[in-house]
């Protein structure tokens, strides 16, 4: 049973021009993500983790190389709807309910007034946010404001889930209750999810595949798929499987820093 | 800088619409003088000539059309005609001549400048008055901020004659105007900018035991200065406008305001119209000077504009 | 002499008065913000009647509150007359146009980089200029009856209102921009559910400055020509007839045009930008 790569990037590089000369972020990044699959990509600051995602979004064009997203470019796919996507801030419009910052993608893709509210309905229940919809993102905690977030880019069904550091800004108690979210509907709803973390419990608890970066130049050092099952309660975090595969990670983000 | 280059594009744009304009603008009135000249013109009455608008009758006369550029009397005078007016009569005059603009220049500028001095000092004055007092701030406030939607500009002429009339000529009843005008602005800048220090950098001085005074000095006024600039550049232009105002239709014979109004009375458009670019000159100057002085004091302290 | 007594004796009076009140433990409350400013403003009233009765004051110079009041009573329906030529036909025809061609020319500039960025210090620029210099110019061009006026008014509003809409439609961060581009989100419903209504707040800025604007510039223009009837017409004939009453009643009504101009946008920027940190 081969199947086309949902996410094909081979031999990609991006340069950007800088005042202070060329930054490499991305050279030569060969990745195969496939339909269902947990990605997570790890890396410090500057390794081309947000600027690998951002390629796949169709939000920057590498300089060199070929991607396809579900077969299309990725402008095509992003132009297509192909995914949705979560930016580290919230990012909600402070002149829309929580209901109408939902609507937002729909309202652009010409969805009926009927099938909206369905919609807006099932999202805030898939991240347990029923009840808000009327409330404006001011009146909400951080955490929720991020939930509402990703309601907002799961709203119309696309098959993929794109999420820069989604959880980057809230405390840690708030991060682990909304990771279990994630993987449950993850489990629930079956998309293919690219995840940009720091955090290298994060990375583990939540992907099937690892891939740790580096910078100067922003390449994969080591990509791993991960043994755990796919059903994980929280304390799986303190199991020898998981510790070793974090050891792993750790090796390759200080394997990348060595080439400095 | 890199505004430069659309700034200049789209003040060509203007400046070439200005010249196109010129043509039907004065397209009549070239008529009537050039068929008393005894050119041809189409239609040839002016009875007729009164219907057709413009651009038609300059597509069919199109041998006056260079003359419309150079009528002495226009009703749109056209770019170069103002350049050339405004070069003489600020280069080509001796300065202490009524006909100078840079004479004209000075009567408007000095009171301008007393003015916005006067208002800033009293101003920054009030503002103080209104940080530290309860109730000045809640007496005096609403006040500053409702004065700022009266259009007292429109008594500007009558406060001139009403000082006149007392004895209190020249430079001083024009200040009062540019003062009041200026005063306002820099009252409500100042407030805003002195209670900006936020919370945990005023409990830091507190710490320290620092009085009202010390926590004014050291905090408060220094952190309000790009508020205080931003409220300068308001000022000085409301201070020239008032000034310039002032001048207007109360028989003065000098200053820009007079000069504009002199130049509508006695039929000569090109006056009015470099006495007016020569007041936006000088109303840009101004503000630029206070931009460089903003630059160089809040390099020195470090700090970004408002 | 009883009078400036009286006069200083309410002043001082006035002043405890609100002393009192400000240190009060509800000065706080809704009804004493209004209370206390009103105080103070009645204050003033008395104490300037006062003065000007004590000190025989020429009414050329200053006249009393109640001559002034009076005035206006018995001028009711030339007031009237006034206000609706220069601030209904004059002021306000020429707000909403120069408001208009702002932000039409606005959202035209906005479509290309280049030109907004040009835009934006030349706008600036003309707007700290003292237009209402072109008045004598406008008179001529388009008669003097409130045609003319609508016209300087709508070249004094167009600049500030024009800065303030391409300020706003730029102030978005490039995370809301991305966003939009995730949706496939082309120019038009970028601009129509992101750019224009997070520019509100903006716009409203410049609108609300606009409002003073355009009375000054009505009131002035006519002072240049106008048919025998404006508050600027009547203001410079009454002057001339020394009848200051008539000119102060005018200033009055101005002045009270002016406030409510300006506080009905100040609703209408309640409702539309309720969301931004500074009306919460």
């Amino acid at each position: 049973m081969t199947q086309e790569p949902t996410i094909d990037a081979k031999g990609l590089h991006l340069t950007f021009e800088t005042n202070d000369g060329p930054v490499h972020a991305l050279q030569d990044v060969n990745l195969e993500i496939n339909k269902g699959d947990f990605v997570s990509f790890i890396g410090p600051s500057g390794c081309g983790k947000t600027t690998f995602l951002r390629c796949i979004a169709g939000l920057e064009t590498p300089s060199s190389g070929h991607i396809s997203v579900n077969g299309l470019t990725p402008d095509e796919a992003r132009r297509a709807r192909a995914y949705g996507y979560v930016f580290q801030a919230a990012g909600l419009y402070p002149w829309r309910t929580i209901g109408g910052n939902i609507r937002l993608p729909l309202e652009i893709m010409g969805f009926s007034k009927f099938e909206m509210s369905e919609r807006v309905e099932r999202v805030l229940e898939l991240v347990d946010l029923t009840g808000f919809d009327k409330k404006f993102p001011w009146q909400l905690s951080g955490g929720m404001q991020q939930r509402a977030s990703i309601a907002r880019a799961l709203a119309f069904d696309a098959d993929i889930l794109l999420m820069d550091e989604p959880f980057g800004a809230l405390d840690e108690i708030v991060r682990d209750h909304l990771n279990e979210q994630l993987l449950q509907l993850w489990a629930r709803t079956e998309k293919t999810i690219g995840f940009v973390t720091h955090s290298i419990p994060e990375a583990v608890y939540l992907s099937t595949k690892i891939v740790v970066m580096s910078p100067r130049p922003g390449r994969i050092t080591d990509v791993i798929d991960s043994s755990l099952p796919k059903q994980r309660p929280l304390d799986i975090r303190d199991s020898p499987e998981f510790i070793s595969i974090a050891q792993r990670v750790r090796d390759g983000l200080r394997a990348g820093h060595a080439h400095v | 800088m890199k505004s430069i280059l659309p700034v200049f594009t789209i003040i060509a744009a203007v400046l070439f619409i200005w010249a196109l304009a010129v043509v039907p603008m004065n397209m009549h009135l070239t008529a009537d003088q050039a068929q008393r000249s005894g050119a041809i013109v189409t239609p040839d009455t002016p009875i007729a000539r009164k219907e057709t608008n413009g651009f038609v009758l300059a597509l069919k006369n199109p041998h006056l059309i260079p003359l419309t550029y150079v009528g002495k009397r226009p009703n749109l005078p056209s770019p170069h005609q103002v350049a050339v007016e405004m070069f003489d009569t600020i280069f080509g005059k001796k300065i202490t001549s009524k006909r100078s603009l840079v004479y004209h220049g000075w009567i408007t500028l000095a009171p301008t400048l007393l003015g916005f001095a006067i208002g800033t000092l009293l101003g920054v004055l009030l503002a103080v008055g209104i940080v530290f007092s309860r109730v000045m701030d809640k007496s005096v406030m609403p006040w500053a901020i409702v004065s700022q939607t009266i259009p007292i500009l429109a008594l500007a002429p009558m406060i001139i004659v009403v000082l006149g009339a007392a004895g209190i000529h020249g430079v001083l009843p024009k200040s009062v105007i540019a003062a009041y005008l200026s005063f306002f602005p820099v009252v409500v800048g100042m407030v805003k900018g002195l209670r900006g220090p936020d919370h945990m950098q005023l409990d830091l001085l507190r710490t320290y035991s620092t009085n009202n005074a010390q926590s004014f000095w050291k905090l408060r006024l220094p952190s309000s200065t790009p508020f205080l600039f931003a409220s300068f550049k308001i000022g000085i232009s409301a201070s020239l406008i008032g000034t310039i105002v002032a001048e207007l239709p109360t028989g003065a014979k000098a200053g820009f305001g007079a000069r504009m109004l002199v130049g509508d009375q006695y039929g000569q458009p090109i006056l009015s119209w470099a006495a007016l670019f020569a007041a936006a000159l000088t109303a840009a100057a101004l503000v630029g000077i206070i931009s460089f002085v903003e630059r160089g004091t809040l390099r020195k302290m470090g700090m970004k504009p408002a | 002499m009883m009078y400036v007594i009286a006069g200083f004796a309410i002043w001082v009076l006035g002043w405890l008065v609100n002393l009192y009140l400000a240190n009060s433990k509800w000065s706080d409350y809704r009804a004493m913000n209004l209370a206390i400013p009103l105080i103070f403003g009645l204050t003033v009233l008395l104490v300037w009647e006062c003065f000007v009765m004590g000190f025989e004051v020429n009414p050329v110079f200053l006249p009393r509150p109640s001559d002034i009041v009076l005035r206006m009573a018995i001028e009711m329906p030339r007031l009237w007359a006034d206000f609706v030529q220069t601030i209904i036909k004059g002021a306000f025809t020429g707000y909403i146009l120069g408001g208009l061609a702002a932000f039409g020319i606005a959202v035209l500039a906005d479509r290309s980089e280049f030109l907004t960025s040009g835009v934006l210090p030349v706008g600036s620029f003309m707007a700290a200029l003292p237009i209402v210099g072109i008045a004598p110019i406008f008179v001529k061009w388009f008669g003097s009856n409130w045609e003319s006026k609508a016209a300087v008014v709508a070249v004094m509003v167009f600049f500030p209102i024009l800065v303030n809409v391409v300020a706003g439609m730029r102030d978005t961060t490039s995370m809301q921009r991305d966003l939009m581009r995730t949706y496939g989100a082309g120019y038009w419903p970028t601009l129509l559910k992101l750019r224009l209504p997070a520019a509100m707040p903006f716009i409203f800025n410049g609108l609300k400055v606009a409002t003073t604007l355009s009375l000054i510039g009505a009131i002035v223009a006519e002072f240049f020509g106008s048919p025998t009837v404006g508050m600027g017409f009547r203001i410079s004939t009454s002057f001339g007839q020394l009848a200051l009453d008539m000119v102060w009643a005018e200033i009055v009504i101005a002045a009270i045009a002016g406030t409510a101009f300006y506080g009905i946008v100040t609703l209408l920027e309640k409702g539309v930008t309720f969301w931004h940190p500074s009306q919460r």
